[in-house]
């Protein structure tokens, strides 16, 4: 077994862990820290794809600005334990199905894949080749996918302004 | 031995990890020292003088009772958030050195060449602030976990302080990526080689603190804001917080807090020293050869006046323990004037002579800020960081950016 397979499985548990502790833990710092976690595993797995650039970019802002201004949030607020209502019973009951369901779907597609012979080099050849370098990055953000990156800005914009008027309602 | 032949790139990684662990553990503790010592200077006081020669056994001293201190767990903490913040802290401050190079030369290791940087990256800075950004966990899960009033508003504090400065700090550093065009430290570093064409060598060197002046401050002013240090200390403001987030923390765990702190104010020195001060870059031309000498040189003088010194010392353990640590200095002066200039080893001394120089005056400019400078309000040091130095900063950038389009990378 090769050293980047270790680091696979040993990332891709890690991930998994953390995305059902997000879900189990009832102390919403203990949901926010496994979401970290979720993101930092995530990141080391885009270096497996050798995406360094993408990877120190998901640590930068999921890991670092976003879920920390989380936690900040629930610190902030102090808020308490999660509490489980009859309400939230149903939705475990009704939801425990449907995960069932897309795993199944997951499980099919990806061995119906494995069984064609899709491997991940067929598919990324499908897909085009990978900017490597930040400049190959940077240069098809600007030029061919600059509509999508600029309306992204604008949406993000508009969140800001959202939670700005929120906020001033809220005081007056 | 098999082991090492068969793995070679990773037994150097290790051994480059153990050296710099060593070396850094040890610059962290006479940190506090040194910091002591020039506090106590600027207030007329001794500082630590009494266990061993003037008190350089006191960070032994301090570290082994911090190690024997009862540790203390609030029964009414989350234990693992409470366990797991310190390691955070420490363990992620200390990985960002290791993105930090401190010299051009490679160097030979049991038969592989290697360079004086543990993690070569060619996104090095991206993922050092990636890396930093992470280590705010570390504090606001201190103040968050002990569950307990202090605690809790010096996390909110520090993490609301960091969060802000962050982003200026970010933003004070692009215009030196503009100006460089690259995220890698010898790219950064080496664009500041050499001198200005249109000047001879008798200017200043081209180093982005001139460029880049507004760029600078700011960058320091959001350190010092980031490192939660002198005047930006309000998580730790004793008169109103204790001692902010780490207030229910005892023994080594405090220690390695204080550590933490002490690890991240060596980065942001090494980081300012790379991306405005010239990295390992000697500030002499390059055709006078007679500053190969320098390193041997200073280890004389230095060896010199500690034997003085020594000598003139009222202390009886100064008297004895000084001259011969200035002999020690000065015999390792000698030896490197015996290795003279185009010789292999004094080319390699010279990069990280310079760089640590630099270190170490930014050093000291964070330790006189502390003894000189009063402690800021905390809605002062809000609204100074949103409404003066985010702006600044972003004024910087705009105009670096208009200045790279219109004349072209210098």
């Amino acid at each position: 077994m090769s050293v980047a397979m270790v680091v696979f499985i040993v990332c891709g548990a890690l991930t998994i862990l953390g995305a059902i502790g997000l879900i189990l833990a009832r102390e919403p710092v203990h949901s926010a820290l496994s979401l970290v976690l979720v993101m930092i595993a995530l990141a080391v797995l885009y270096l497996l794809l050798g995406a360094a650039f993408i990877a120190a970019i998901q640590i930068l802002v999921y890991g670092g600005a976003i879920m920390v201004l989380f936690v900040f949030v629930i610190m902030l607020l102090n808020a308490g334990v999660e509490v489980r209502t009859n309400l939230s019973r149903i939705a475990f009951w009704v939801g425990l199905p449907l995960a069932v369901l897309f795993l199944i779907e997951m499980v099919y597609s990806l061995s119906h894949q494995y069984a064609a012979g899709t491997t991940l080099a067929s598919a990324g050849a499908v897909a085009g080749p990978v900017p490597a370098s930040t400049e190959e990055l940077s240069m098809k953000i600007f030029t061919e996918f600059v509509l999508p990156f600029e309306l992204t800005s604008i949406l993000i914009l508009i969140a800001i302004l959202g939670a700005l008027v929120l906020a001033k309602k809220e005081a007056s | 031995m098999e082991f090492v032949s068969q793995h070679p790139v990773l037994v150097v990684s290790l051994i480059k990890i153990a050296i710099a662990l060593f070396v850094v553990m040890t610059a962290l503790a006479y940190l506090t020292w040194f910091e002591r010592k020039v506090v106590a200077r600027i207030q007329s006081r001794w500082g630590p003088y009494w266990v061993g020669p003037h008190g350089l056994l006191q960070p032994l001293a301090d570290g082994i009772k911090f190690l024997f201190k009862e540790d203390v767990v609030p029964p009414t903490a989350d234990k693992v958030s409470y366990l797991l913040a310190p390691f955070l802290a420490l363990a992620l401050a200390l990985t960002t050195l290791a993105l930090v190079p401190i010299g051009p030369a490679s160097i030979n290791v049991l038969g592989q060449q290697t360079q004086l940087v543990i993690s070569h990256s060619n996104i090095a800075l991206i993922l050092l602030f990636a890396i930093s950004s992470i280590g705010i966990y570390g504090v606001v899960l201190a103040g968050w976990s002990s569950n307990s009033k202090y605690p809790l508003m010096g996390g909110l504090r520090s993490s609301a302080q960091m969060i802000s400065y962050e982003v200026s700090l970010t933003l004070s550093v692009v215009g030196v990526l503009l100006l460089a065009g690259s995220f890698d430290f010898y790219d950064i570093v080496g664009s500041q080689a050499h001198w200005p064409h249109f000047l001879s060598q008798w200017s200043l060197p081209k180093w982005y603190v001139f460029p880049q002046f507004l760029g600078f401050s700011c960058y320091l002013t959001a350190a010092f804001a980031e490192t939660n240090r002198v005047p930006f200390d309000l998580p730790e403001a004793e008169t109103e917080l204790v001692a902010g987030f780490h207030t229910e923390y005892s023994a080594f765990k405090f220690a390695m807090f204080f550590m933490a702190e002490y690890a991240n104010m060596i980065t942001v020195s090494c980081l300012a020293t790379l991306l405005f001060l010239g990295g390992w870059l000697s500030p002499l031309p390059e055709s006078w050869r007679w500053q190969l000498y320098l390193p041997a040189a200073g280890l004389i003088i230095g060896g010199i006046a500690l034997i003085i010194g020594g000598l003139r010392s009222v202390q009886w353990n100064a008297k004895a323990v000084f001259p011969v640590l200035g002999i020690v200095c000065i015999g390792i002066g000698y030896i490197c004037t015996l290795t003279g200039p185009g010789d292999p080893v004094a080319e390699v001394i010279q990069g990280p002579f310079w760089f640590i120089t630099k270190v170490f005056f930014l050093l000291f400019f964070y330790v006189w800020a502390r003894g000189t400078l009063p402690r800021f309000r905390y809605d002062q040091l809000m609204s100074f960081g949103w409404k003066f130095l985010l702006p600044l900063s972003l004024i910087n950038l705009v105009a670096t950016g208009f200045v790279v389009v219109l004349r072209g990378r210098p």
